[in-house]
């Protein structure tokens, strides 16, 4: 759409700028603040450089925590993508069944994340829940508590419960948007199943299928309330992502500087990927605004 | 853009699907029911448990209650630490989705309308909020709110969540906004109305749908959150997450009230996204969210 200059339009803008600003930039502030002095209370602060970013970086204990993020948000997206367009292909298309399985399938997108952690904490226990039951009875050491192997497969298999119908509806939006034409040419062709899929539907997926892995890498990223309610990071620090040592360390301990420090490269990071999440779409926006 | 109807497109892909050999069709069918199995059985568990007695969950694995029961229920609604905690997250949710709205309608009208210095720049500054995790801001924010004064009240927990709500929803009324053909606010204008006047009583009912769709993920990312809300409240605003986080600490809790109070906040999320069924496909389809 053709937009008309009027710098008139900041008024608009000025109460959305003032709330997030307060919202955002007097935290982060607070934030620059403790990652470069260090204090002995009392509200006293010297400069303390760069030390808080060394002692981050050196630490073994935030990059294990850097590692499992990396691993945990590899694994779930290398999951979730593939099953959430295979499970797409096979939604109904319309009617009474359509409405109705697309709301089973958005159910667990608004269970509280506490409520999600605790439906599996209790789902995967192995003397009073289901699936911890029923993976007992043939591996007897399952146990979330105990076995980091086992907490690993319960938080993967949470995250994918909860999030792969994200993945669904996103591609499922993107498959109602293919024009009929596209299939014509397909039968014209007596395309085979897997050829359509492969040359009409997946290319015509792929910008839903980005926005889809780019909000499942973030949200990966930034997991909290889940594994914190299942696990509680543990057993040891098995599945102690980076933002539930962030809290332990920030919250728990009360260590501000290495904490502030932590929390900046974090968000360096979160920020990198928004950088590249939005150039995406607004590449993606020029696109079809050409077409 | 130019979309086909797609009541016609999709009824006739089906058929051509169906064509190609009802192999297919059986696959898809069962690939379904299992997800969909996959999906509904950790819930149902949580029902199922809901129903029962301590004794009986703590000793025996049953499929159905033996022993069927209401008390975890009827605890809960007498207990006020417990519904206290559904009345406290409603309320701070209603504020955040009020205030989200209120604010992100103008901003949002004036992205899709107008370019204007530093837009672009606003936008993704605004965009890379959403995109904060909400575990660099706990601390922060508990310094901010106690320092004026607003740890451990509604408010708090309402204006910790525009954080990322306010940039979602600008994000989202811009996708329906764009929409709406400009020809629309010339006309009101050269009808001589005043900018207000036109966005209150012309464009804003134009786009309820657009507001609707908001409002369910404003409210849907307030009511899930719980890092902030646990952080930026006390005893006098307890929420449901908290309650629950406590309780599932503590050992020998009672997992049957546990399990009731996990429906109970399953059931609004249900009953919302049942009434915004159809308008759910169309906020994906935006790319939004």
């Amino acid at each position: 759409m053709r937009k008309v200059q009027n710098n008139g339009a900041w008024l608009l803008v000025l109460p959305v700028f003032l709330l997030v600003a307060f919202s955002a930039v007097i935290p982060l502030m607070t934030v620059v603040n403790y990652a470069f002095n260090d204090s002995f209370g009392e509200n006293e602060f010297f400069w303390n450089g760069f030390d808080w970013f060394k002692e981050v970086i050196d630490s073994d204990r935030i990059r294990g925590a850097l590692w499992r993020q990396f691993l945990f948000s590899a694994i779930v997206l290398l999951i979730e993508i593939p099953l959430g367009i295979a499970i797409a292909l096979t939604l109904p298309k319309r009617g009474f069944w359509a409405s109705l399985v697309l709301v089973l399938l958005a159910m667990p997108l608004v269970i509280p994340w506490n409520v999600v952690g605790t439906i599996w904490q209790v789902f995967a226990r192995g003397d009073i829940g289901l699936l911890g039951v029923v993976i007992t009875s043939f591996w007897a050491d399952f146990n979330i508590g105990r076995d980091p192997l086992s907490a690993w497969i319960v938080v993967v298999m949470m995250d994918v419960w909860h999030w792969t119908s994200l993945v669904v509806l996103l591609a499922y939006a993107g498959l109602q948007a293919i024009p009929e034409a596209y299939y014509q040419a397909g039968r014209i062709d007596q395309a085979s199943r897997w050829a359509i899929f492969r040359f009409i539907e997946l290319p015509k997926l792929k910008g839903v299928l980005l926005i889809a892995v780019l909000l499942r890498f973030m949200d990966s990223f930034m997991i909290y309330t889940e594994p914190f309610v299942v696990t509680g990071g543990g057993p040891g620090q098995a599945t102690t992502f980076l933002s539930i040592d962030l809290v332990k360390t920030a919250l728990g301990q009360f260590d501000l500087g290495p904490a502030a420090a932590f929390s900046l490269m974090y968000f360096l990071v979160v920020l990198l990927m928004s950088w590249v999440f939005y150039t995406v779409m607004t590449a993606m926006d020029v696109e079809g605004g050409t077409q | 853009m130019t979309r086909p109807s797609p009541n016609l497109t999709l009824a006739a892909r089906q058929r051509h699907l169906e064509g190609k050999g009802t192999g297919w069709t059986v696959t898809a069918r069962v690939t379904l029911a299992v997800y969909l199995l996959f999906l509904m059985v950790p819930i149902y568990w949580l029902v199922n448990m809901s129903f029962k007695t301590n004794t009986e969950i703590l000793n025996f694995i049953t499929l159905v209650p033996e022993d069927f029961t209401w008390d975890n229920y009827t605890l809960i609604f007498t207990d006020p630490t417990w519904y206290m905690g559904y009345v406290n997250t409603l309320i701070y949710v209603a504020i955040n989705v009020a205030i989200s709205i209120t604010v992100a309608l103008p901003a949002a009208y004036a992205f899709s309308r107008y370019s204007f210095m530093g837009d672009k720049h606003l936008f993704f500054w605004l965009l890379s909020n959403r995109m904060a995790p909400p575990a660099v801001f706990a601390l922060p924010f508990f310094q901010l709110y106690s320092s004026v004064g607003l740890f451990d009240t509604h408010i708090a927990v309402a204006l910790a969540h525009c954080l990322f709500n306010v940039p979602l929803a600008v994000w989202i009324l811009e996708g329906f906004m764009r929409g709406v053909p400009k020809e629309i606010d010339e006309t009101a204008f050269v009808d001589g109305y005043p900018f207000w006047k036109f966005f209150l009583r012309i464009f804003v009912p134009l786009i309820s749908a657009g507001i609707g769709v908001t409002a369910f993920f404003c409210f849907m990312f307030s009511s899930v959150e719980l890092l902030l809300s646990r952080t930026l409240t006390g005893t006098s605003v307890r929420t449901v997450g908290v309650a629950m986080t406590r309780t599932s600490s503590a050992i020998g809790l009672e997992y049957g009230t546990l399990a009731a109070a996990g429906v109970l906040t399953i059931i609004p999320g249900a009953l919302v996204i049942w009434f915004v069924r159809n308008y759910i496909a169309k906020g994906f389809a935006l790319g939004r969210v």
